[in-house]
This record gives structure tokens, sequence and C-alpha cells, in this order.
């Protein structure tokens, strides 16, 4: 075990080795998973709570499955913000939840930040599931397992980021998760929508997404959201497709063999063409798959971390 | 971890050699042949020995007996309780062990905790006619009700020793020693 | 008759820096002298200054009491304690309580309590606008009536610039200041700390350093059209800086201030979302620090200030950004403010005044100076001793700050307003 503490709060915690024995460890997990008998009795006994305090299916449903494939029991506690706004505070529901008791805290929030809070207060271990514009650790994980099984390595790639970057945590969690590895990165998006001080994370960044994936392997297309039009940061949802959308004609002009992934959930048509999501390059079924285990590794490291 | 010194080495590469033969052959002759047979090494060390049996068996019979490889740390029963392994590897099984014999490899038999565990494990992946167990050494002090069907050899011990099995696949001799803490008697 | 003895008096408006005694009658100063000439028999108490600096008392104005309405917080006695005990004998404080200071009731209110439960001088700042809300001015006649000092809406800018402009034109009846919390809130969007590296990072929204500087040189441009007085507040920004300066070399009647927070500390001190790194305006890079400094150093910023903003422990250990801006700094503004001469940026007695001297300049207090015929507010420091900052011994009700375990030097041994002992160190 050599996770820094019992949390697993940011890729920025991680070190190459503890990347690599998570993902060595998801092996295992996918094993499991391609088995009959989809459950191993590793958690008999623990309690896991998901906190969501923010709507998401997919990665809810992810770490619920990955926790009950462990044997864990594992608790769904969701509730919006908004509730919270009525007095109670992110510490203290997380303090009467942890009372009953559970030993791992998964938190998905609106605010940067909020796992980190939430590890200085309780004595559970706590996962952050993506808290606000910050990390989103286990889908950078997951994305890392995912082009590693696809291409059989993830040093010396080049991996391409594009979109809405300023306000996208999965974008944080994979500059760093693959710069860690040892890929290159390239940024690329409207420049409204690239955080300042990006260059300084060691990636290159671009406006032009032509640039971007000429000599890129893999291509990660972020979310693009119906407010970033109506904030401003881009003219329309239509412009944006045209400028930054992933195209087949564009995939056509790129390297042969550029793999195509996605975090979830897809706007059709607006940072992706139907055809490319469905198309043989995109690895997006594999993401989600592949999420489940990787999710079981870093369950069952940070349990077995936090109790010895 | 205290200093151990070697207090005693118990089997040489011949002994060991001699033991496996005689195992492969006990195998053979239990089960009428080797068309039901699976062999399955419990990581790491039984996993070369099951090969070696392996091999023996293709000699002598001319026959290939599937092999697996086989992790039990997500069935262990101590989990939490020590430093957990981050080191796992995937188990490997045949296609299938439905209908046939397995027999479960390990290097030393002692508490009986890790066959348990490689029981529950084998049991996930199906219903197998019968599970046996192969063990090099069997030094005693059990916790569990649990028997080998095949033992190299029976090494009484005492508690607070280890048996180290060295294997040449992993690089030196083939050779069984006795570990005893440093300064005991 | 109180005689101060065997101390170094650094008093910046006299330009003295040298071996003084004092000789304190009534409240007032009644004599200075060079050692051995006031005979102790003069006075019936003796203070004992020996190795010790005789500072005139610092004037801080920018603080937020928090009384009233938010006495949680602070209150007049607590906040004031909290200044005696760091050396400061005046505050200016300013209007965003509950109620407002917009009206001349709330300013006596606060007036009579400081007089009753004060430990220090206070002078109340009231708000430029009725309720602070930016539209209609408050009775600004009525606020100087009853003892407020200057205007602001402090806690949030005036937006419009034609509010911003009557403020300033009409403040020219009584030749106050107007100060201004420059801001530019649209550009700012909701920002929580500096935009730059670090908060891109973190994922927090940033707050350019140009929504300060197109505030401050709208606020310029506009006390340059009225002729009336501008005080910019809590200066942050390397562009803020450099508009001030330019301003003040055109003849434009503009001060300014900053806190120690702002020469100290770079956006990267939010770490981990640590919330008393939280501040509005927020820590910025490390060029704008060096910026400030040279500002501070050249004279362009006139006053160094704490915007003491108190806020209790379970207020700030939330969510980043739903955390209060501001931090304590009444009890650590002079040692961190010697740090800019034991740095080497500028002389003990350039620090010395710009906590002091200019400050009280600024609000036109007849303090921040000694000589004869004033008011004795001095604090007697131990320039030399080293301490650990230690919140929980922090005399004002909150322990927000990320000063917190610090290493500072410079010790307030003991604090005076109008010749009585307010604070004395190890005696309370």
């Amino acid at each position: 075990m050599s996770f820094h503490g019992p949390h697993l709060l940011g890729i920025r915690d991680l070190s190459k080795t503890d990347i690599g024995e998570i993902l060595d460890a998801a092996e295992s997990f996918r094993a499991v998973l391609d088995r009959d008998i989809k459950k191993v009795p590793t958690l008999r006994g623990k309690t896991i709570v998901n906190l969501f305090f923010e709507p998401s299916t997919r990665t809810r449903t992810s770490f619920e499955l990955a926790g009950k494939r462990l044997s864990a029991d594992v608790v769904n506690f969701s509730q919006s913000t908004s509730s919270v706004v009525k007095g109670e505070t992110l510490i203290d529901t997380a303090r009467t939840i942890e009372a009953m008791p559970a030993e791992i805290l998964v938190i998905r929030h609106p605010h940067s930040g909020a796992a980190e809070l939430l590890a200085r207060h309780v004595s559970a271990s706590v996962i952050n599931a993506g808290d606000g514009m910050h990390e989103h650790p286990t889908q950078a994980l997951l994305d890392l397992y995912t082009v590693r099984e696809a291409l059989r390595r993830v040093e010396g790639l080049r991996i391409a980021i594009v979109g809405d970057v300023l306000h996208s945590r999965v974008a944080r969690s994979d500059i760093l998760a693959f710069k860690t590895m040892g890929a290159s990165v390239v940024v690329c998006g409207p420049p409204t929508l690239l955080p300042p001080g990006l260059a300084e994370w060691g990636a290159d960044v671009t406006v032009r997404i032509e640039e971007a994936l000429r000599d890129a392997d893999v291509v990660i297309a972020l979310r693009m959201q119906m407010e970033r039009q109506n904030a401003g940061f881009v003219p329309s949802l239509n412009e944006y497709a045209v400028l930054y959308g992933l195209t087949r004609e564009r995939i056509d002009r790129a390297r042969p063999g550029l793999l195509v992934m996605h975090p979830g959930p897809i706007n059709r048509g607006v940072e992706i063409a139907p055809e490319v999501a469905d198309s043989a390059a995109s690895l997006i079924l594999n993401q989600v798959a592949n999420g489940m285990a990787v999710r079981m590794a870093v369950l069952y490291l940070v349990a077995g971390g936090a109790s010895a | 971890m205290n200093e151990r010194r070697v207090k005693a080495e118990i089997m040489d590469e011949t002994a060991i050699d001699r033991a496996l033969s005689r195992i492969a052959h006990e195998i053979v002759e239990r089960n009428k042949g080797t068309h039901t047979l699976v062999l399955v090494g419990i990581r790491t060390g039984g996993v070369h020995l099951a090969g070696r049996l392996a091999e023996k068996i293709r000699k002598h019979e001319g026959a290939d007996v599937p092999l697996g490889e086989m992790d039990v740390t997500l069935y262990r029963d101590d989990f939490g309780r020590r430093a957990i392994s981050s080191k796992l590897k995937p188990t490997i099984l045949p296609e299938s062990i439905e209908e046939h014999d397995v027999v479960l490899v390990d290097d030393v038999l002692f508490t009986g905790r890790t066959i348990r565990a490689a029981l529950d494990h084998l049991i996930d992946y199906g219903r197998p006619r019968s599970i046996q167990l192969a063990v090099l050494i069997d030094r005693g002090h059990r916790d569990l009700p649990i028997r080998a069907d095949y033992v190299g050899k029976n090494v009484p011990t005492a508690l607070k020793e280890r048996v180290e099995v060295k294997l040449r696949e992993e690089g030196g001799d083939d050779r069984v020693v006795i570990l005893e803490e440093e300064g005991a008697s | 008759m109180i005689l101060v003895r065997g101390g170094r008096l650094i008093d910046p408006a006299s330009g003295t820096d040298a071996p003084r005694d004092l000789l304190v009658d009534g409240g007032t100063v009644a004599g200075i002298e060079e050692p051995g000439i006031i005979r102790p028999e003069a006075a019936n108490e003796v203070i004992e200054a020996e190795g010790l600096a005789i500072l005139p008392g610092l004037a801080d104005v920018h603080v937020h009491l928090r009384e009233p309405g938010f006495e949680y917080k602070e209150t007049i006695a607590s906040g004031t304690r909290a200044a005696a005990a760091g050396g400061v004998t005046s505050v200016c404080c300013m209007p965003n309580t509950r109620p407002v200071n917009d009206c001349g009731a709330v300013t006596r209110f606060i007036v009579e309590r400081a007089a009753a439960d004060g430990a220090v001088n206070v002078f109340p700042i009231g708000a430029a606008t009725k309720g602070s809300e930016g539209d209609g001015l408050s009775d600004i006649g009525e606020l100087v009536g009853s003892g407020c000092v200057a205007v602001s809406d402090d806690g949030r800018p005036i937006v419009s610039p034609a509010v911003m402009r009557r403020v300033l034109e009409y403040s020219r009846i009584f030749d106050i200041p107007v100060v201004n919390h420059c801001e530019d809130l649209g550009l700012s969007a909701g920002g929580v700390m500096n935009e730059g590296k670090t908060a891109s990072a973190l994922g927090l929204r940033g707050i350019p350093g140009a929504s300060e500087e197109i505030m401050a040189r709208r606020d310029i441009a506009l006390a340059e059209l009225t002729g009336a007085r501008l005080h910019v507040a809590h200066v942050s920004t390397a562009g803020a800086v450099r508009a001030v300066r330019e301003a003040k070399a055109r003849g434009v009647r503009v001060t300014a201030e900053t806190c120690p927070h702002y020469f100290l500390l770079t956006d990267e001190a939010v770490g981990r979302y640590n919330t008393n790194a939280k501040m509005n305006p927020p820590l910025r890079s490390a060029e704008d620090r060096r910026a400030v400094r040279e500002g501070l150093a050249d004279g362009t910023i006139d006053a160094i200030c704490t915007d003491h903003a108190p806020h209790q422990a379970d207020e700030k250990e939330v969510e980043f950004d739903r955390a209060p801006f501001g931090i304590v700094g009444l009890e650590t503004l002079l040692p961190l403010s010697l740090v800019l001469w034991r740095e080497g940026v500028m002389p003990l007695m350039d620090v010395v005044r710009r906590l002091t001297q200019t400050p009280a300049e600024i609000m036109k207090l007849d303090r921040g100076r000694l000589a004869p015929g004033l008011p004795a507010d001095l604090a007697l420091v131990d320039l030399n001793a080293e301490y650990r900052v230690d919140a929980s011994m922090f005399h004002g009700k909150t322990r927000n700050t990320p000063f917190d375990g610090w290493t500072v030097r410079g010790r307030v041994e003991r604090t005076l307003v109008g010749g009585v002992t307010v604070y004395r160190r190890g005696r309370e």
C-alpha cells in the first residue's frame, strides 16, 4: 500500500508507482468482472457511503457496483446542495453519516476542495468522485487504464484533450495523470475555456484542433455544456461544434489509429460526431467497463490501507 | 522483522525432484489418468510447482494437463488486519473447471487459511467434480480442518520457525530450508 | 504624571529616532526630553522602557469591528482589545455592520459604545450610499457631524461611476476621503481567489488583477474630475500601484493603503483550500507582491492597515467557495510590517510612518505622532523579541489568520491610550 494516507483526493497526490499499482490491481478486478460470478468477498463487513451532492448516475452507479462486487455494504446518500444551504454544513452531514459507521466515504460535490475538507474532518477514508472544477481522479485512472489496455503502454504517447478545460475536473486529473505516466499532453479549446497558467503544468496548449490532433495517439473530448453558451464563453454550441467538434473528417486527417475517448455523457453532434462516437476508434464503452474495475481497485487499496 | 538464519536444509534439488515425481504419479494414479485433470498453482511458489508437475505428467503420460494460476488475496480472511499487498495478479484458469478434478498446488501447507481462500475462489469459477490438494511441504500447525492429498515431505516445525521453498524459477537453486529467528535456541 | 523612561523614541513626524524620556500629564504628552533631563520626582509613576522602542500608537484605517449586528464575530470591546494588544491605538471601523452605518444614529451608537467599552480610539467610517447599496448618497453631513472621518461602501465597490462621482463631489464639503474597495465585479465574476496557476490547479474561480486596476483607474479619473480626495483601499496588484503612482505624479488627491498579507504572501498560500488565506482582494502573484513592496518603499502606498475581518471558525470551515472573505490582523500588524525593514524594503522609520503618521493624516486624526500637547497614545515595543504567532492567544473573538504559527520579530510590550495603559503583556 503506497497511497499517501488513507484517501484518494486527487491525482496530484499520486506518484508514478502509486498509479502503476492501482492499474495493476485493476487488472485483477477486470478479470473478476469477466467471470460469471462477478463478486469477491474482500470487503465483507465494510460500509461504503456514496455521498453525492450533485446528480451523477454514471459515477455513482459505477462506485455502487464496484463496492457491491467487493461485498461491501453500499449506501447511497444523495443530497442537493440546496438542502445543505439550509444550515447543515458538509462537515455536519459527513459526521452524521460517518457515525453509522462507515469505513469509506465516496464524495461527489459541486465545490472544488470538498473532498479535501471532508478528509480533514472524518476518520473514514475519503475517495474523491469529482469535486467542482478540481479533480476526478478515478476518471483519470480509468482513462489511463483504457489507454494502456488498448495500446499496451502510456509512456511516450501523445494525448490530446479537447474542449472546456476551464470547467473540467476530468481535464485537470487527466493532464496530471498522463503527464505522471510519461505521456505528453496537448490541450486544446477556445481561449475562453482554457484556464490561465496551463502551460506551467507542462502541457502544450493550442487553440487549433487540427494542431492538437496532428501527432496525437489518443484524443479525449470533454463534455460541452449548454451553460457555457448562455454564460458567453462560446457564441453558440453550433459554432463550437464547427470549430472544435470531433468529426469524421478531422479524425481521417489525423494520424491513422487515433483513438477517441470521452468521459460521458456525450453531447452527440456537439463535441463529438455520432459516427465518431460509435466508430471502431472509439473506446468510450471500454471506459465504462474499465471504470468499475479501477474503482474496485481503488476501494480495495484504500480500505486495506486505512485499516492496516 | 527480526533477522532470521537458516537452521536446517531439509530438501535439496534431488529430493525436491524426487518428491514431485512421486506426487505426479500419485495424481495420475488416483484420478485414473489425466483426461479430467486440471492443475492450479497458488501464487507464487505453487505456480512453479504446478508447472513442474504438468511437465512430469506430460513426460510420463504424454498428455497435456490444463494449467491455471491463482491469486487468493481477494479471498483472504485477514484483509485489513495487516498491510495488504497491492501487487495483485489476475487469476487465470482454464476455460472450464466444471466436471473436472482440480488439483490445487502450493509450496507449504501451514495454517490452512490460504487453502480455504483458494477453495472459495475456485468455487466462484464453477463446480468442479473434486478438488484435491498437493503440497511440497506440510509443516503442521493447522487452524482449519484441511489436509493435503499429496505431500512431498512432512516436516515437524516450531510455530515461530519459517519454512522457505526456494525454486530456480525465481533465481538460485532448488532447496527447502527452515529459518529461525536470530538468537532463538 | 507618568514618566516613560529609558526608551528609544521613533517618531516619524518629527524625524526622531533617539533615546528620549516622555512625560505624560492628564492624557497628553507633556514633554519629550533627552534622557536624564526630566527628573523622576516629577512623576508619580515611572514606566521603564529600557531596551524598548517607543512608537506613536498605530493607526489602523481599515478595521471591521462587526458591532452592531455581528457581535458573535467581534464587538467594539473585543476588537479594540485586540487592537491594544497589537499596539494599535486608533482604529477606523468600516460601516458594513447590521444595520449599516449610514446614519448619525448608528455612528453615535458606535462612538458611545467605544467610549464605554473600547480600549482604543474608534473613528467610524460612514457608508457612502444608503445601506451601502450603491444608489442614493447617505446623509454624509450627518455622518461627519456624528463622528465619521471618511465614507466608504467597503466590502463592495461603488459600482456606478455616476454615483461614485456624486459621492466624491459631495465629500468636498467636508474634505473627507472617499474610500473605495476597488473591484470590477463583472470581471471578478464570482471569483474566490486570485486568477492564475494556483486557482487553475485548485479548480477555483479566479479574480484577475485587472479587476482591481480597472476600478482604481476609474476612481482616479473621477477624483481628478471632481478634485475630491480618493483613498484606495487594500491595494493588492501591480496595476493598482502603478495607477496610484501615476495619479500622484499628476497631482491627483489620492492616497492608498495595503495590508501585510499583500506584501508577505502570494496566492500559493491558499495551498490546499486554506480558507484563512481567503480575503478580498485576494492574495496575488509574486510579481504583485513585489510591486506592493515597491509602492510602500517609494511612498505610492501611504498606509499599512489590516482590513481586520473576523469570522468564526465554523464559518471558515466550509467549502472554499462558500467561506466568507477576510482575515484578522490587528494583533500581527506590527511584527508583520517590520519584515519590510528586516528585509531591506524600507527603513524602520518609514515602516513606522506608514503605520502611524500617514494613516492618521489621511483621516485627519490628531494622532500618529508624539509631541507635547498631543494625546499620549503610544506603544512600547521590543523590536528584537522573536516569538511564534499563536492565534489561540488572540484577544479578538476569532482566529482566522494565515499567519498562525509564523515566527515573527517585534513584540508589543505595553500600549497606552491617552496616558492610560490599555495593554501590558502578561498582565491581562
